[in-house]
């Protein structure tokens, strides 16, 4: 079985993995960072999704061993010390979620977007943040709190 | 998802090479079709290359065409300020579709060789005549109100999937591809085939070879271009209809047009006779008149006979779309 | 009379949710985040046909896959009787069938075979390969098919699904105005974003049960009662539930599979739920075809009402929708019928999804009474008001608390009714026709026993009951009214819920956990402040109030679609949802479910058509492609207010349940405002672009 290197919130893990595990599994199965979720596992959801070199990809449709040398953020690296992120704040006070399952994917697809360069309108957030589902509806908030990160952090 | 092996060739070279020698491999680069195809059991490839580490993500920018190399992302194309400028409905055609996580991952040459999205395609217990020859197609009789009207046999009417290629057909592109022993040119809309009674066979790719870049050639009437998607909700899912368009104008008349069709046909679909209709009217009247000769060869079933319609209005309002931004 | 004693309460307070940290760090821990040590994992394997036998099923080159410790089929498996649903005892089964007991098939996605393994890889590729062959027998899967039993259900939880009062064909053929329509709703799935999973651990023999769940004792229960254990020798634990909707509430065979690998394997197992089997195994909304027939005066009064509901119901379960259930009580008059016919197929057992029932009857009886206002030239707004009453005609009971009419007052004036379209197709802009559209959203207000237990230590106070937070906000609404009747600061609480050996509660389900928890951890904290104990413990019941009163929430949905007819395309560009709820103990969550629940309802509307393929009986749209759910994109300006009217009569803090009512009425709204912007009536969920072309 292929031993391997995945770098993870600043972190660096060796891990043995056979070829067929994907990155999602080997995060929550394989090195126990269980922040992302796991929701459709066909990347139908975004449940899954993480930066790997600061680009929003979802990890169920990937293979963990195609991202060695790569730098991985989950949910888990987006506070900081303990300090909350100021979209997790956001989050908090506009209540962006209920039932918390999507909530992972929806920050970090969410500090992906911020990063791109095409969160300006209330149009371009949702169209956005449309690839992280919510069966709770929350988007009305989450797009609340999205939008006052953008202003906060003038992207 | 069975087991495999993962290959990291270095070059290209040895990833063709490895490629024709290696039964039962396939290569592997944003892995969006490919690791979601062997989830689902309908592929289990025993190796994968990982081409991801080649270095075929350039895009040039040159006086008389585009080359988009093949591994560039689907994000990265959408965004390139001369496919913006330039080639919009290339732009506006991948950010239609998948979602912005799929776009990060998806290469441009994966994207014109996914597969259909038909759902007894992807089911192993269903019959389907793309897996396997003279099984049957259970989508004939079954769910099909997403399934093709257009370049469909009694063997199969799975709908081609990817939007991009929409666009890339409309807009003329080249493949670039490289083989074993040989390299060669061919036109993107010839490389698709109709399933007629081989549903299996899909396109020209002919065994060990690799993609390597996409060329779009300049045209008069890709400027002015748009990319216009019906579905049944406002983002992340695949086409009712789609409708590639673009015009070029001298003075009020219309010089030069591109028109292809997503959703609708078992290939993207070019509809030059359309496009033939279009040249030196006005616009308006001539919109009608094109899209009820793009439609002119569509064979509705049971439950997606609706599409002739939509299609033709979606051709209508693509163009008049385009004509306002001129 | 509310006792809480706080001057500066924080119920009635938009408090951050109390979970909110751990949700938005990734650090609160849904079933399968569990960590369990030497861990072996379960994939199930499901049939691919709907009714027949399994002929052969062999596992052998499953076996041969690295890693794999056993695959369980009927052929191997304990055999355990599923019991018998029994509510008042907290033991609901899913299903009426239990699987891997015998060669039988009765519906498409019926679990087979189970498959462990020391990793997760292993098990998905092994049940890959686990080769069935079977004897097919003819599906029943239409209520077409003339080999499909019928029969008339008599009840649903209580309430009747075949009533008459008056004379119902007298008053029907004398109305003056007349409406007779036919209304259907597709198939829905639950889908909540958190998969179905079970992690079992034995300890001698002492079980451990991690699972998502909406209601902990049921599970205990039924677990206890199929491996004959006693039930204290059963613990289930759900802390955190990724979304139910209904559809864990009730407790699936897939749990006593996970426990019987463990136990046969000695090793804790963590089963996990597919997507794709989420939709073969975990229930669903029925697909209802109904027909409602109305009788009126001229001015709008109703004169009589039949509504007739035809459900798909299934072999391996008992569940049917009772769409036709608000209608006796929903309005003022004197000749109503409802009746409910259930067909019985080889599809998967449905159960209940929020706001069973209701949702689609709301969907007719509110597209219906809009098409005779239309008919009349009546406001639909003055129709409901016409017909409101303070009266329960058929429970023979006034409401404790109707607000209906404030509801669409309210409502009226915040949305701009006066500027609704007077006819269709009068307004335009873009490429866009406009139109708005109302409903009435309604659901019961049931109220359960519960206990509670607070502990004190160090100037903490452990609150713990046996209800679940889903998404709902319960552990913050706990932390609210444990604050107030303590006199003490929200940060001062915890809360631990979701535990079965907890002080119980009912099930998350019926919008009833706040009505009934609310006043057992209010009477628990008070005992403790009162006696100046360390620990107090209370149970409150509802009491002779429920057979002198009808207790139900109301609401008004208001909608203004923007209609490209052209293309077929339908978006809600707006939408208002008004509610009497009673008191809202959070402002925050209770919007958050609000608005929550007419997403719910504009996917119903426009995009949800859970599509089972005749012949062969499987969910075709099995997956979150194909499934269409609101997206991001999908959802326009939408807002929801509450009208406070405390119900004293349900509780002494004068609260009623939030999470179902805000989807009641929210498709009716929609077609409605289509019907008002482009004058097409689409009776037939979802209001596809192929249905307006």
């Amino acid at each position: 079985m292929p031993q391997m290197k995945l770098k993870i919130n600043g972190s660096s893990h060796d891990v043995e993995l056979e070829p067929n595990v994907t990155l999602l599994d080997a995060l929550r199965e394989r090195i126990g960072l269980v922040g992302t979720k796991k929701g459709c596992d066909y990347g139908q959801c975004g449940a899954c999704t993480v930066l790997v070199d600061g680009r929003r990809v979802l990890a169920c449709l990937t293979l963990a061993m195609m991202h060695q040398g790569a730098e991985i953020t989950t949910i888990e690296g987006v506070a900081s010390n303990g300090s909350l992120h100021p979209l997790q704040q956001a989050f908090i006070e506009h209540d962006a979620f209920q039932c918390g399952f999507c909530t992972a994917g929806q920050i970090v697809s969410a500090l992906g977007l911020l990063t791109e360069g095409h969160a300006h309108t209330d149009g371009e957030i949702r169209e956005g943040m449309s690839g992280n589902l919510c069966r709770c509806g929350a988007y009305s908030n989450i797009l609340a709190a999205v939008r006052q990160e953008v202003r906060r952090a003038g992207v | 998802m069975q087991a495999f092996e993962l290959l990291q060739p270095a070059d290209t070279r040895e990833a063709i090479e490895l490629s024709a020698r290696t039964k039962g491999a396939a290569f592997i680069a944003g892995g969006t079709n490919v690791v979601d195809l062997m989830k689902c059991g309908v592929a289990s490839p025993s190796t994968l290359i990982d081409i991801t580490r080649l270095p075929l993500a350039a895009i040039d920018v040159e006086p008389d065409r585009l080359r988009i190399g093949a591994l560039v992302l689907n994000s990265a194309v959408a965004h390139h300020p001369v496919v913006v400028e330039q080639f919009p409905m290339l732009a506006e055609a991948f950010l239609a579709g998948a979602s912005p996580q799929l776009r990060n991952m998806a290469t441009i040459g994966g994207n014109v060789l996914q597969r259909t999205r038909c759902p007894y395609f992807r089911d192993p217990a269903a019959a389907c005549n793309k897996r396997h020859p003279g099984d049957g197609c259970d989508a004939l009789e079954g769910l099909h109100r997403m399934h093709a009207i257009l370049g469909t046999s009694d063997a199969c009417i799975a709908t081609h999937a990817s939007d991009a290629a929409v666009a890339l057909v409309a807009l003329d592109a080249i493949l670039e591809i490289q083989g074993p022993s040989s390299a060669r040119r061919v036109s993107l809309e010839e490389f698709y085939s109709f399933p007629g009674d081989t549903p299996n066979v899909e396109n020209d790719l002919r065994p060990g070879e690799l993609i390597v870049a996409i060329e779009i050639p300049r045209g008069r009437a890709h400027k002015h271009s748009t990319y216009l998607k019906v579905r049944d909700r406002a983002s992340y899912e695949f086409a009712l209809v789609s409708v590639a368009a673009g015009l070029d104008f001298d003075g009020d008349r219309i010089g030069d047009a591109r028109i292809a069709l997503g959703g609708v046909g078992t290939i993207p679909w070019r509809v030059r006779a359309a496009e033939d209709a279009l040249l030196d009217s006005e616009g308006d009247s001539a919109y009608e008149r094109a899209a009820q000769i793009a439609l002119e060869h569509a064979v509705p079933r049971r439950d997606n006979g609706f599409k002739i319609e939509l299609a033709k209005r979606a051709i209508v309002r693509a163009l008049e779309t385009v004509r306002r931004g001129q | 009379m509310t006792t809480i004693v706080s001057d500066k309460p924080f119920v009635g307070t938009p408090v951050d949710r109390v979970d909110g940290r751990l949700k938005v760090t990734g650090q609160a821990q849904y079933t399968a985040d569990t960590p369990v040590e030497h861990v072996a994992y379960a994939v199930m394997v499901t049939s691919t046909i709907a009714r027949g036998k399994i002929g052969s099923i062999d596992s052998s080159e499953a076996r041969e896959v690295a890693g794999v410790l056993q695959i369980f089929t009927h052929e191997n498996s304990p055999r355990f009787t599923q019991p018998e649903a029994d509510f008042m005892n907290a033991l609901v089964p899913a299903q009426s069938f239990m699987p891997l007991q015998s060669d039988e098939i009765i519906h498409y996605g019926q679990q087979i075979a189970v498959v462990v393994a020391e990793t997760f890889e292993a098990a998905r590729a092994a049940a890959a390969r686990v080769r069935v062959a079977y004897e097919a027998g003819h599906p029943l899967l239409s209520p077409d098919d003339a080999e499909a039993q019928r029969t008339k259900p008599e009840q649903f939880f209580g309430s009747m699904l075949q009533t008459e009062r008056g004379d119902v064909e007298k008053y029907l053929e004398g109305a003056a105005a007349t409406l007779d329509a036919r209304y259907t709703t597709p198939t829905q799935f639950h889908n909540p974003m958190e998969p179905h999973a079970t992690v079992a651990q034995w300890n001698g023999s002492k079980l451990t049960i991690h699972e998502p769940s909406q209601w902990v004792k049921g599970v205990q229960n039924y677990v206890a009662t199929i491996f004959k254990m006693p039930v204290e020798d059963v613990h289930v634990i759900s802390p955190f539930v990724g979304g139910g909707f209904g559809n864990k509430g009730f407790s699936f065979p897939h749990t006593i599979l996970a426990a019987m690998a463990a136990r046969e394997l000695k090793r804790p197992v963590k089963l996990l739920m597919t997507r794709a089997q989420l939709f073969g195994q975990t229930g669903h909304r029925p697909r209802t075809e109904q027909r409602l027939r109305i009788g009126a005066q001229k001015d709008g009064k109703l004169v009589a009402i039949d509504h007739t509901s035809t459900i798909e119901a299934s072999l391996a379960g008992w569940f049917v929708e009772p769409s036709g259930r608000i209608t006796p009580m929903l309005y003022s008059c004197p000749n109503v019928r409802m009746s409910h016919e259930a067909v019985w197929l080889n599809v998967p057992a449905p159960g209940p999804m929020r706001a069973p029932g209701e949702t689609p009857g709301t969907f007719a009886l509110e597209s219906a009474l809009d098409e005779l206002a239309a008919k009349l030239g009546v406001d639909p707004i003055e129709l409901r008001v016409k017909n409101d009453t303070s009266h329960d005609e058929e429970g023979n009971r006034p409401f404790s608390s109707r607000h209906l009419v404030e509801c669409f007052r309210a409502g009226a004036t915040r949305f701009g009714w006066k500027d609704r379209p007077k006819k269709p197709r009068e307004r335009r802009e873009h490429n866009e026709y406009v139109g708005y559209g109302v409903a009435t959203a309604t659901f019961p207000g049931l109220r359960s026993p519960a206990s509670a237990r607070v502990r004190r230590d160090n100037g903490r106070f452990l609150v713990e009951v046996a209800t679940h937070d889903i998404g709902t906000g319960m552990y913050s609404i706990i932390a609210q009214v444990a604050a107030d009747a303590l006199g003490v600061g929200i940060e001062q609480i915890e809360c631990r819920i979701g535990d079965s050996s907890l002080p119980p509660a009912p099930v998350a389900g019926g919008s009833m956990s706040t009505a009934s928890v609310m006043p057992a951890v209010q009477a628990a904290c008070l005992k403790l402040r009162e006696s100046g104990a360390n620990e107090a413990e209370a149970s409150t019941m509802p009491g002779d109030e429920q057979e002198r009163y009808s207790f139900h929430s109301f609401g008004a949905q208001f909608v203004e679609v923007r209609v490209d007819e052209t293309l077929g395309r339908v978006r809600v560009a707006r939408a208002l949802g008004v509610f009497d709820c009673g008191k809202i103990v959070n402002p925050k969550t209770a919007r958050s479910q609000f608005l929550g629940g007419i997403v719910f309802g504009i996917g119903m509307a426009l995009m949800e058509d859970g599509v089972f393929d005749r012949r062969s009986g499987r969910v075709i749209t099995d997956n979150l492609a194909d499934y269409r759910i609101p997206v991001n994109a999908d959802i326009g300006e939408i807002e929801a207010i509450a009208v406070e009217h405390p119900d004293f009569l349900l509780n002494p803090l004068g609260v009623r349940g939030v999470g179902e009512i805000g989807t009641t009425g929210v498709a009716a709204a929609i077609a409605n405002a289509v019907y008002n912007a482009t004058g097409k009536r689409v009776r037939d969920l979802p209001i596809t672009p192929d249905k307006l072309l």
